[in-house]
């Protein structure tokens, strides 16, 4: 018994040493730091995403303290937190609009051909570099996830042989962007609803050779929402892209379009 | 004159099957002429030729029909007489696209106008031979694709000692190198005989594997009363032996660093075909149209050597071989180790096609990548002395910088290192994968670097 | 890993040769477990079975090896499952352990059974023939004895005649040399494993012994124990020994240092009889840094030749 106790009140001092040590070195030996760090950190999402270009929330708030970086970089935060940074920081705020990632093509593995049978790193960069890739389309999604391996919000799914991006999960942080060796995703304002899926700019029967939705620059898009004039959809090449400062509203443009590659949000959440 | 056993071994290499006897035997053949040709403007190491003819034009066999732009390009010349029916991008054997001249060729291709005056190896000036090279079009017939009249100029301040030539085919299945020293000993001679004078004079070292005695047998022939120091060294067969740095370490015993040339240490090495194309062009004037290519595998119905203009498609070229036979699951543009999987037969030879293989089930196989177990044999096989295995591993997890430092950017990408892999892991693939990021990285870095500066 | 279990063939015949039908009874109990282990492990963390690779079986096998023939069923079992699950699913498979499962398991038994683990029967000639079956004694194995220093006077011959064929006691795997050799050629042969490891470690073994005098000549040493089944089918496992040469033959030095000190330290100090399980699986954890240390020499720093 004697042994037990004396073991217990052995460790404990030495607990109670070490403890009074750690504070005393937090309190002599602390770095001055500044405070707003501290209360910026808080405010900023936590995510970790390296979406703003720093290394971590933390890295951010630093860079923001010490005025080496702009407030609203936060796409996750969003507005919200650019407004609540500002005003620890005690400067204006700026407006910015939620954006999403979006990848440009719905070429499904039953719709778009591929000339071959792709063996090696399930990667696709990797399948890019191989051959240019085992699609036909050379601006398609190859749909081996390199997208969807960096999301940190796992908001990328690949079904049947195309990532697609879930718009409630994504934070827009953009790392998504950089990922895709064919540059397919582009970051859009999450407000818009309706999306032009395809980016290939060559003529009609060159896509159709490839790919059964892809669009091949008929206008109709354009004709069916309000014409030229109304300007919501741009032109490159034989490729309609949406205008998502003046996005369309008018949901029959997805019934109209001939190849099927106008889709609207849905189409993110059940792949239609 | 001698013949000499190969006085170093590099560490390092594998042995394949080599499957050579398909085709070891088959003379050289000439493909009938295509109705159309696709002749690339990017078939060289270097900047694109530039295009010089338009739709409607008709150029005659040997025109030059693309020029050579910056210090590291070549001509491209017209392979048959013929009427320009388009310039468009076609995709290559890697899947690149670059401009290509649509031929439309002609019945007769007699004429020979448009080919350059003949000149007298021995009287000729060296710039003269120098200058005929480099407009004749020609670059390193192995496969890399290299300007042959920059790699004959070296810079003033190196000295070329020793001229290899590289007979050593270690690809499996390709026989087109062998075939060449067998039936033209007497044409490589003379463009050896060109590039020498060229060179200043460096003594002279005819490197081939012992798995083609006939050639040896051929070369010992024609160069037997070689003036100077000329020797045929025998080199053991092992995979990668065709690889330049370690060809010169077996000949010569000189190590090249990482990132430099062989001319830093004083060796310059070409291709058999090479020196026969040089021949050509300076005892008939006709620059590098037509090259051998072998086409085998277990997929075609008679594996030949076809002697075929430069742009034949492939799919012409399978015909002649009379044409696919049983499940053929894999076409590849050059060897089995080192060569691209096309996806198709639309795609055109080049200067470098230097095989064309048809594959079935029996000599392919889809496979799954487990994870390393860490045998060792990758690090056995590499001949650079890389450790692949970690460098594959660093890579899977995203670490390209580990596998810089491991040395990735020194990888020849001779593919020793996933044919002895029990887990079947995409080694040379993610190799290259590391060094498309490295390269992009350093461009990026030097684009920066351009506009602070 | 399929050549591997080939290999094992000739001493796994020896072990049922010598200890009849319960030799059988713990390879299956072994080889079962563990291969049953792998598949619940791979359904439960969702990844692609594996068991088809061997090497779960392969582990099983080398953990009978290393048991007594006398173990209870259920131990070894649960040895083999701690083996599987612990020493290697956890870490994510083959290819991510750091240490060599079989012996992992074999070091929760010893520590967990210890008894059991520590009891071996005597082996007879013809065992599996004999009617009056096997008697459960505690009789020493050879290292046993030499630890006891009952080794003065030994008929040296005769015994390094029944270490090498297998007439002694000793784990079910380890007691005949002869039938691993035969194993190990065929290994050797078929290039799944090469001379580094193997020669150093045995060499440092004997040497060791040599110089010494560590109680036994050192033939007894090197065909006591489980160096011969240590030296050529544990040490030599590719995820946890090292890659290079010259790594592997530091490997096997170490692992011979090791089993010495471990046998020829006073029990009071932590020595045990046995120190082959133990010494490996410490040279394991010293597997990264040797791979640190003897990094392939690039084909550019080759000495240029004239």
């Amino acid at each position: 018994m004697n042994a037990i106790l004396i073991a217990t009140l052995v460790i404990a001092a030495v607990g109670a040493a070490a403890a009074l040590a750690l504070a005393i070195a937090d309190k002599y030996l602390s770095v001055k730091e500044d405070p707003r760090i501290g209360l910026v950190t808080a405010a900023l999402p936590g995510a970790n995403c390296g979406g703003c270009g720093f290394a971590g929330c933390d890295g951010y708030a630093r860079a923001l303290v010490a005025g080496n970086a702009a407030n609203g970089a936060c796409a996750p935060g969003g507005p919200a937190v650019a407004a609540e940074i500002a005003k620890i920081l005690g400067v204006e705020a700026t407006a910015t609009e939620r954006r999403v990632a979006l990848v440009k093509c719905c070429g499904t593995r039953s719709e778009a051909l591929r000339v071959g049978d792709y063996n090696g790193i399930c990667d696709c960069a990797s399948a890019a570099a191989t051959a240019g890739g085992d699609k036909g389309c050379r601006y398609g999604c190859l749909g081996y996830g390199a997208c969807a391996n960096v999301c940190p919000k796992h908001a990328i799914r690949v079904e049947d042989g195309l990532a697609i991006v879930d718009k409630r999960l994504c934070i827009g942080c953009g790392k998504c962007v950089s990922a895709c060796p064919r540059r397919l995703i582009e970051l859009v304002p999450a407000s818009a609803t309706i999306h032009v899926l395809c980016a290939n700019p060559l003529k009609g029967p060159e896509v159709t050779k490839v790919c059964g939705v892809g669009c091949i620059g008929c206008h109709l898009c354009e004709k069916n929402s309000g014409g030229k004039e109304a300007n919501h959809f741009t032109f490159d090449g034989f490729l309609a892209k949406v205008n998502y400062s003046n996005p369309p509203e008018d949901v029959t443009v997805v019934a109209k379009c001939p190849r099927k590659c106008i889709r609207e949000d849905a189409h993110f959440e059940t792949g239609a | 004159m001698k013949t000499v056993k190969s006085p170093f071994q590099f560490p390092g290499g594998v042995h394949p099957r080599y499957n050579k006897d398909l085709t070891e035997e088959k003379p050289i053949v000439d493909l009938p002429l295509p109705t159309t040709l696709a002749i690339s403007m990017g078939q060289h190491l270097g900047a694109p030729a530039k295009c010089l003819v338009k739709p409607g034009d008709h150029v005659g066999l040997g025109q030059l029909i693309g020029e050579k732009s910056g210090f590291i390009s070549a001509n491209v010349h017209a392979s048959a007489s013929g009427t320009v029916k388009a310039v468009e991008k076609r995709p290559g054997p890697t899947g690149n696209l670059a401009d290509a001249v649509i031929l439309e060729t002609d019945q007769d291709q007699t004429d020979t106008s448009a080919f350059m005056p003949p000149l007298d190896w021995e009287k000729a000036s060296r710039e003269e031979l120098l200058a005929r090279v480099e407009a004749a079009g020609i670059c390193g017939m192995g496969g890399a694709g290299f300007p042959t009249s920059v790699k004959l100029n070296p810079p003033p301040d190196k000295h070329c000692e020793y001229l290899i030539l590289n007979g050593a085919e270690c690809e499996p299945y390709l026989t087109a190198d062998c075939r060449m020293m067998m039936e033209h000993a007497d044409r490589i001679r003379r463009g050896v005989e060109t590039m020498r004078r060229i060179l200043g004079g460096p003594a002279v070292r005819i490197a081939i594997e012992n798995n083609k005695p006939a050639a040896i047998a051929a070369m010992e022939k024609a160069f037997a009363d070689a003036s100077g120091d000329v020797e045929i060294v025998v080199l053991p067969t092992l995979y990668p032996q065709g690889s330049e740095k370690h060809q010169i370490y077996a000949t010569v015993g000189r190590v090249v660093p990482d990132g430099a040339l062989p001319i830093a240490v004083g060796c310059v090495v070409e291709n058999v075909g090479t020196a026969a194309a040089i021949a050509d062009a300076v005892d008939s004037g006709m620059p590098l149209v037509r090259r051998v290519t072998t086409v085998s595998g277990d997929g075609i119905v008679e594996p030949k050597n076809v002697r075929a203009p430069v742009g034949t498609s492939y799919a012409d070229l399978a015909a002649f071989c009379g044409g696919e036979r049983g499940n053929v699951r894999k076409v590849i543009s050059g060897g089995p180790m080192m060569g691209f999987t096309v996806p198709s037969l639309a795609i055109a030879t080049t200067k470098t096609t230097s095989g064309l293989l048809f594959l079935t089930d029996a000599s392919v196989f889809q496979y799954s990548s487990n994870p390393c177990i860490g045998c060792g044999r990758c690090l056995r096989a590499c001949p650079m002395g890389l450790d692949p295995s970690a460098i594959s591993c660093a890579v899977e997890a995203g670490d390209v910088a580990d596998a810089e430092a491991r040395g990735v950017m020194n990888c020849i990408e001779c593919g020793a290192c996933s044919f002895g892999c029990p887990a079947y892991r995409s080694i040379t693939h993610f190799c290259r994968r590391a060094k498309i990021s490295i390269r992009a990285r350093l461009a990026a870095e030097k684009a920066k670097a351009a506009k602070k500066g | 890993m399929l050549d591997v279990l080939i290999a094992l063939m000739p001493a796994a015949c020896c072990a049922v040769y010598f200890f009849g039908l319960k030799a059988v009874w713990l390879m299956a109990t072994c080889v079962g477990a563990t291969v049953a282990t792998e598949a619940v492990c791979r359904l439960l963390m969702r990844r692609e079975m594996s068991i088809l690779d061997f090497s779960a079986a392969l582990t099983g096998l080398l953990l009978a090896f290393n048991l007594p023939p006398d173990i209870p069923l259920w131990m070894a079992a649960t040895g083999a499952v701690f083996a599987i699950t612990v020493a290697k699913q956890v870490f994510g498979g083959l290819g991510y352990n750091p240490f060599n499962p079989a012996l992992a398991g074999r070091a929760f038994m010893l520590i967990s059974f210890t008894g059991p683990m520590t009891t071996w029967t005597k082996s007879t000639w013809i065992g599996y023939f004999d009617p009056e079956g096997v008697q459960a004694v505690t009789t020493a194995t050879p290292l046993g004895l030499i630890k006891q220093g009952a080794f003065a006077d030994w008929n040296v011959f005769g015994f390094v005649r029944d270490l090498f064929v297998g007439n002694v006691n000793g784990c079910l795997g380890e007691v005949s040399a002869l039938a691993l050799l035969v194993g190990a050629a065929y290994l050797l042969w078929r290039k799944v494993i090469t001379w580094h490891i193997p020669v150093s470690f045995i060499a440092t073994v004997a040497i060791y012994a040599a110089f010494k005098g560590c109680g036994a000549p050192p033939l007894v040493h090197v065909l006591s124990g489980g160096v011969v089944l240590g030296a050529f089918f544990m040490a030599t496992d590719y995820v946890t020994s090292p890659i290079t040469p010259l790594g592997k033959l530091i490997f096997g030095a170490g692992c011979g240092v090791f089993t010495m000190l471990i046998r020829t330290a006073d029990p009071a100090n932590g020595g045990y009889p046995e120190g082959v399980s133990f010494s490996i699986l410490v040279m394991n954890a010293f597997t990264p840094l040797i791979n640190r240390w003897t990094r392939p020499r690039p084909f550019a720093k080759l000495q240029a030749k004239s």
